[in-house]
């Protein structure tokens, strides 16, 4: 794996999406075509009758797709590096879960406090992430085959903590199964402008993070030889990855495999260096949900597919493959 | 140069190493050898910062490392474990070019200095033709010196060898050894290594240290240290210590369980 291929790859990666998002703005019930798309969204004095449609509809739900599929992605390729484990993801891990527990509470139990469901969301995902650590902890170290076991065990009670208010909250429940399952519809303006702020934060946190990740993908031993506190960057790390899943799970809900599969793909594209491994995986974050919420809406319409439940029914299988050619 | 006073680790409840001390100076190598879980790799842990130390302190050139950074460490002391592992991609130079880690800063790009280094590093451990080859693609003995590379790119005053030659087979072993000697030869390098071999340990070394139940059984020249005796108390074997004419250091021959 060449840097300079490696490099043009990102850059390509990047355009495709870019390209993917004008595709994607002309799509459903009213089909628009990109040279009425390129007009209305650069210039502003232009007066085309599908404005509205573009600029309130069709542009934030497709940015918000690019922003969370960037953010699921970098979160999984953050916390692979971090657990020193390729099926470490926000999702397996009970990142996701945790904090979609905090945020139900908010929404079911308390919802008049819903400013507060991003607090909520990083909060229930830091505490998902301290219980995996402490139950994988070990004194050389984490297991790899441990994490995924807490994981699991996480993923269960938050499940059951699932399970347990939409019985007791049955009534406010339609809204919340919505926003669960990952969907991206009805997803004005407001989520986009809610999301995107802690997303540029987090963005440029992460690319602070591509020299530790890079050092810690080394191994903890080499990584404490080379200088580095590796609890510290472990944490720190940590915390990010938490960050960029748990705003994610606040403004659309779970949306699994997205933050297993893409680091996956992108390391196969560009090679394990951060340097593009990061880059690369945002970018294919991005153009991967933006997919599977287009297709979600246009291939099944009128009936739309939340983008959570399409990623779950190409990601498993995708997964399983994985298995197979012993990627891990 | 490097002095290791009254050291004490405590696993739990049990004490793994206790009341260690010794000293090596500059441009010597000193093994360390002792039964299996006698505390060899932890006192090498110990030594190098990568454990907390109950008591006693590690002085590198009179300096306590434990006022240093673990930054300020690791350009002075690189330690490599037994086994190690590169992302399969990785190439032999881009794995070198980590020992400049502990030199740069945020955002510090390699100089044409830290190239050099690297470039150095990489023929000094002769693999100057694997220069592009991934690290997954070398052969055990190979890997183990773009290991060693990495760690003579730190630009260390001591290198810590924790059992280099475990997972190697005859002639890599010796191939990994014959390099530390190399480098102790020609640049000065001050090595200390844990050995599992005794005539390794004994032709490679310039002094020994015998750990037994995390204490200090003995320690000094090789001639001192590979006796009969020693050999019989610490790893109830019956032996023959043998000087050859052409040899200056001793060959054991190990017989059978001591009786």
């Amino acid at each position: 794996m060449t840097k300079s291929r490696s490099g043009i790859i990102v850059v390509i990666t990047f355009v495709l999406a870019i390209a993917a998002a004008v595709i994607a703005i002309g799509l459903g019930s009213v089909t628009i075509k990109v040279p009425e798309i390129l007009q209305t969204l650069l210039d502003s004095t232009s007066d085309s009758v599908n404005e509205t449609i573009i600029w309130n509809i069709r542009l934030p739900r497709v940015l918000l797709a690019m922003i969370i599929g960037a953010n699921i992605a970098i979160s999984g390729a953050i916390l692979q590096a971090v657990m020193g484990n390729p099926l470490a993801d926000p999702g397996l891990t009970g990142v996701t879960s945790g904090a979609a527990v905090c945020v139900l509470i908010i929404m079911l139990a308390m919802p008049e406090y819903t400013q507060f469901i991003p607090i909520a969301a990083f909060v229930g995902g830091m505490a998902a992430a301290t219980i995996v650590y402490a139950l994988a902890w070990r004194r050389n170290g984490i297991s790899p085959i441990t994490i995924i076991l807490a994981g699991v065990a996480v993923n269960a009670l938050c499940g059951g903590v699932v399970g347990y208010l939409s019985i007791i909250y049955s009534d406010r429940l339609p809204s919340a199964v919505q926003w669960m399952n990952g969907s991206l519809a009805a997803k004005g303006n407001s989520v986009v402008a809610m999301v995107f702020p802690y997303a540029i934060v987090g963005w440029i946190l992460s690319i602070f993070a591509i020299r530790k990740a890079n050092v810690i993908r080394m191994g903890d031993q080499v990584a404490a030889n080379l200088g580095e506190n590796v609890h510290r960057i472990r944490i720190l790390l940590s915390i990010l990855a938490v960050f960029l899943a748990a705003i994610s799970v606040a403004a659309i809900g779970m949306i699994g495999f997205v933050g297993l599969i893409v680091p996956h793909m992108a390391r196969f594209l560009v090679g394990s260096n951060y340097k593009y491994l990061l880059p690369m995986s945002m970018a294919l974050g991005a153009l991967v949900l933006l997919v599977a919420d287009t297709g979600g809406r246009t291939i099944f319409a009128p009936l739309e597919i939340p983008a959570g439940i399409l990623m779950a029914v190409i990601g498993g299988p995708y997964f399983l493959y994985l298995m197979r050619r012993s990627v891990f | 140069m490097f002095e290791v006073n009254s050291i004490s680790i405590q696993y739990d409840e049990k004490q793994v190493i206790k009341d260690f001390s010794f000293t090596i100076n500059e441009g010597e190598i000193v093994s360390i050898i002792g039964p299996n879980g006698s505390g060899k790799s932890t006192l090498l842990k110990a030594v190098s910062c990568q454990m907390t130390c109950k008591t006693g302190s590690v002085k590198l050139n009179g300096i306590n490392l434990k006022s240093m950074k673990p930054k300020q460490i690791a350009c002075q002391m690189c330690m490599l474990s037994q086994k190690n592992q590169a992302p399969t991609d990785m190439t032999v130079y881009d794995l070198v070019a980590y020992g400049r880690y502990p030199h740069k800063r945020w955002f510090e790009k390699l100089t044409n200095d830290d190239r050099d280094i690297i470039q150095w590093a990489i023929d000094k451990t002769h693999l100057t033709a694997y220069h592009d080859r991934t690290v997954a693609s070398l052969s055990g003995g190979e890997s183990q010196r773009a290991w060693i590379a990495m760690a003579l790119a730190q630009r260390p005053k001591i290198l810590l060898l924790d059992e280099p030659t475990t997972y190697l087979d005859i002639s890599h072993q010796h191939e990994v050894l014959e390099l530390v000697r190399e480098l102790n030869l020609d640049m000065g390098m001050t090595v200390m290594m844990v050995l599992h071999d005794l005539n390794q340990a004994a032709h490679y070394s310039d002094r020994v240290i015998v750990v037994q139940d995390g204490e200090k059984a003995m320690c000094g020249t090789v001639e001192q240290v590979m006796t009969a005796k020693m050999i019989r108390e610490v790893y109830k074997m019956d032996s023959e210590v043998h000087y050859s004419s052409t040899e200056q250091k001793p060959r054991i021959h190990l017989l059978h369980t001591a009786r």
